[in-house]
């Protein structure tokens, strides 16, 4: 495998791993949290019989993401020196704070894991607080190094040297809010229909009879979460491709497949992307322009603009792009339709139970290809306008080797917890 | 005292913590892989039960010494990740399966075959990661990121032993049984002798094999520090004698930031021999002192966390509920 493939295969299995276990350590406290607080309130078993299933299921999941997250801090220097030589002591400060953040989260999680019989009921609940505050607040503050990645500032290039460092400049980088934003209710949703997904899987199978009202909470705390969470992430996916279109052009021409610069641009929905064109494609004609500027006649920069080398790769940018607005698509869907069925007191009939179950997968996916959309994005720069990736990489041989055996070591880890996760919803009490 | 000596003050406070919080969890591990006796499943239960809730707190020491290196003195992280890619790589993978495994072999513990697995795997990489870990800090301190040479693995073995000795020393603490005291008594006791006379392989080596470093060793500071070692090893072993184990505790503490005062105090002024000193590698004051005030800011909520944490989970041993 050539070397920059190889690192980059690398980096994107681990960070495509972690993320979901980052994305459901920062969301399951929440469930936890409102799960265990009802039961205070209600004294009804099956809230307490819930919040301790979701906590083993959140101690699995959250001890993987901290050691997958570990490999991504080592990655940085065993993959990308040159970067992080450049990068390390300007954008070190939002790292070095989503440190504390994740010792906060690792300090309370131990509370809250093993404390059940140490505090009191009350107690116990509190410390979830710190958790859900803390697990948000680390990954925004990641977000941010990642912002600045894609528009980097806080700093002056003087003769090829850095120098006027503001590193609090540097952390608060142009796309830094709708970054964080984004993500931290990718989160939101992910384990909202994920948590969802489990339970009405359940429900369908009528493999949970015997806690039928623990399952059905846990539906209905989920849907809350991920029904308040979708529709939200949408407003935010429209404000970040607007100021796309606007400060990352080339990164927005290539998730709309927009070669030409041009009036009337259309929204193009998948198609087979080539060289020069995107052929086969459903287009909205001046959809696109409308979308930019609320105006079908507006201008909008397409690929030509961009100097050939500075291109991102369109076909990939393309269409993770559109699975992420697709799969987002049939998750605002359904919550619309659990929303209606449940004001209506109506219990989800089957069919709806079985659409939740899909979105549970469809909300991976979605947060998934977000991820891959903002990374092929950037390409062929590891910092924009910076450092280019090919540049950034390692001198170390054998990445090959090194990235097989991540690879196994992920299939593992993922099967074991696949199946341990599958022992905990089967043995819950 | 300026931004840099602060700075690199946190850094190393910070691997002294890991080394010892962290090391500790690590020890657990190898202690739990040797585990035997007819009190084997007591052992491997008290080590659960004494890392559970703290080790995801403790290693998050680690990130927090990766962030500093990368922040503060970043061509040192850039260096070190390209020429210890191997050991750092093979660190990372026992740091990856411990962690992985411990929560596995837990949450697997009515399915004894699985358990059985992951616990040998808990126990195995448990020993890969900090024999890696010293080996790349042995290959730093040769100068040449030399991590086959003799002095690299003969540290990454002080590394293990001295994990397994701190280990021993908090399990002690860790259990009301007598005769399971007495069981990791006799191992922080093997465990504290075997620190002495794995600790010699590496300046004995040194002497032979690396005389810049020998010389360095040899410097008053790192002299100093290592002769403190060697003395405070024998206090814990008197200590543990006669059951003052919360004392042994902070003695043992002690003489891990003793051995890693003789290592830094011996290459001081450099932070990788020959390539890199503190000032060389260091970034921007701006950066460092953003650092120090985040680092500052994140102590305040820290501190008080960490003190909560350990009250409720290592106080006095309650009676069983």
């Amino acid at each position: 495998m050539e070397h920059v493939i190889a690192a980059r295969a690398q980096m994107g299995t681990s960070l495509a791993f972690h993320i979901v276990f980052a994305m459901l350590g920062v969301g399951l406290p929440l469930l936890v949290f409102i799960a265990e607080g009802l039961w205070l309130r209600t004294k009804r078993r099956a809230y307490y019989d819930l919040a301790r299933t979701w906590s083993k299921g959140m101690a699995i999941l959250f001890a993987v993401g901290a050691v997958s997250g570990t490999i991504l801090s080592f990655e940085l220097g065993l993959l990308w020196p040159v970067f992080m030589r450049y990068a390390g002591g300007i954008i070190g400060l939002p790292f070095s704070l989503e440190g504390f953040a994740f010792f906060i989260e690792a300090i309370f999680i131990g509370l809250y894991l093993y404390g059940w019989e140490r505090l009191s009921p009350r107690a116990h609940w509190l410390t979830a607080i710190p958790i859900v505050v803390s697990g948000a607040v680390s990954a925004g503050f990641v977000t941010m190094a990642n912002a600045w990645m894609n528009m980097p500032t806080g700093f002056r290039l003087a003769n090829g040297k850095v120098v006027d460092v503001h590193p609090i400049a540097a952390m608060f980088s142009a796309p830094w809010a709708y970054e964080v934003l984004h993500t931290t209710i990718a989160a939101y949703v992910v384990t909202g229909f994920g948590a969802a997904a489990v339970c009405a899987f359940a429900l369908l199978r009528r493999s949970a009879e015997a806690r039928r009202e623990q399952v059905r909470a846990g539906l209905t705390i989920a849907m809350i979460v991920a029904t308040v969470a979708i529709p939200l992430q949408w407003v935010v996916g429209d404000l970040i491709a607007r100021f796309d279109a606007e400060q990352e052009p080339a990164k927005f021409a290539a998730e709309e497949a927009l070669f030409h610069t041009q009036r009337f641009a259309p929204i193009t929905i998948g198609g087979i992307v080539g060289p020069n064109e995107d052929r086969y494609a459903i287009e909205i004609p001046g959809g696109l322009s409308y979308l930019v500027a609320f105006d079908p006649r507006a201008e909008v920069t397409g690929l030509d603009r961009v100097a050939p080398d500075d291109r991102p790769p369109v076909a990939a940018t393309h269409y993770s792009f559109d699975a992420m607005v697709g799969c987002a698509t049939l998750l605002l869907l359904v919550a619309v339709v659990w929303l209606v069925v449940t004001l209506r007191r109506r219990v989800a009939a089957p069919w709806l139970l079985a659409a939740i179950a899909v979105c549970g997968p469809l909300a991976v996916a979605a947060m998934e290809a977000g991820w891959f959309t903002t990374e092929f994005g950037r390409q062929p720069w590891v910092a924009r306008g910076l450092l280019r990736t090919t540049d950034a990489v390692t001198i170390a041989p054998g990445l090959d080797v090194q990235f097989y055996g991540f690879t196994v070591l992920y299939v593992v880890l993922a099967a074991t917890c696949w199946w341990l996760l599958r022992r905990v919803g089967a043995n819950a009490s | 005292m300026s931004a840099l000596q602060g700075t690199a003050l946190v850094a190393l406070a910070a691997i002294v913590l890991y080394a010892v919080l962290g090391g500790a969890d690590f020890g657990g591990g190898v202690w739990d892989l040797f585990a035997s006796g007819p009190r084997r499943t007591a052992q491997r239960d008290a080590i659960s039960h004494a890392i559970g809730p703290v080790w995801e707190a403790n290693h998050v020491w680690l990130i927090f010494v990766l962030v500093a290196l990368f922040t503060c003195f970043p061509p040192v992280f850039a260096d070190v990740g390209t020429y210890l890619n191997v050991p750092l790589t093979l660190a990372l993978f026992g740091i990856v399966l411990r962690g992985a495994a411990f929560v596995f072999r837990n949450y697997a513990a009515d399915a004894t075959t699985t358990a059985r697995s992951w616990t040998v795997v808990f126990g195995a990489s448990s020993i890969i990661a900090p024999f890696f870990l010293g080996d790349a800090a042995g290959a730093i301190a040769t100068g040449r990121y030399d991590w086959l040479s003799p002095f690299a693995l003969a540290t990454g073995l002080f590394a293990v032993t001295l994990c397994a000795q701190v280990a021993g020393v908090f399990l002690l603490r860790e259990t009301r049984d007598p005769a399971l005291r007495d069981d990791f008594h006799r191992r922080a006791t093997r465990a504290t002798v075997a620190v002495w006379i794995v600790g010699l392989i590496p300046a004995l080596i040194a002497r032979v094999q690396e005389p810049a470093l020998y010389a360095a060793l040899t410097n008053p500071t790192a002299l100093t520090a290592i002769l403190v070692a060697m003395l405070l090893g024998v206090v814990v072993m008197v200590l543990i004698a006669n059951r003052r184990d919360t004392l042994a505790r902070i003695v043992v503490g002690a003489e891990a930031l003793a051995v890693l005062v003789g290592w830094f105090g011996a290459q001081a002024p450099n932070l990788v021999p020959g390539h890199w000193t503190y000032e060389s590698a260091a970034a921007s004051p701006e950066m460092l002192v953003a650092f120090l005030v985040a680092t500052a800011c994140g102590a305040v909520v820290l501190i008080p966390s960490l003190a909560l944490l350990f009250t409720v989970f290592k106080g006095p041993i309650r009676a069983p509920d």
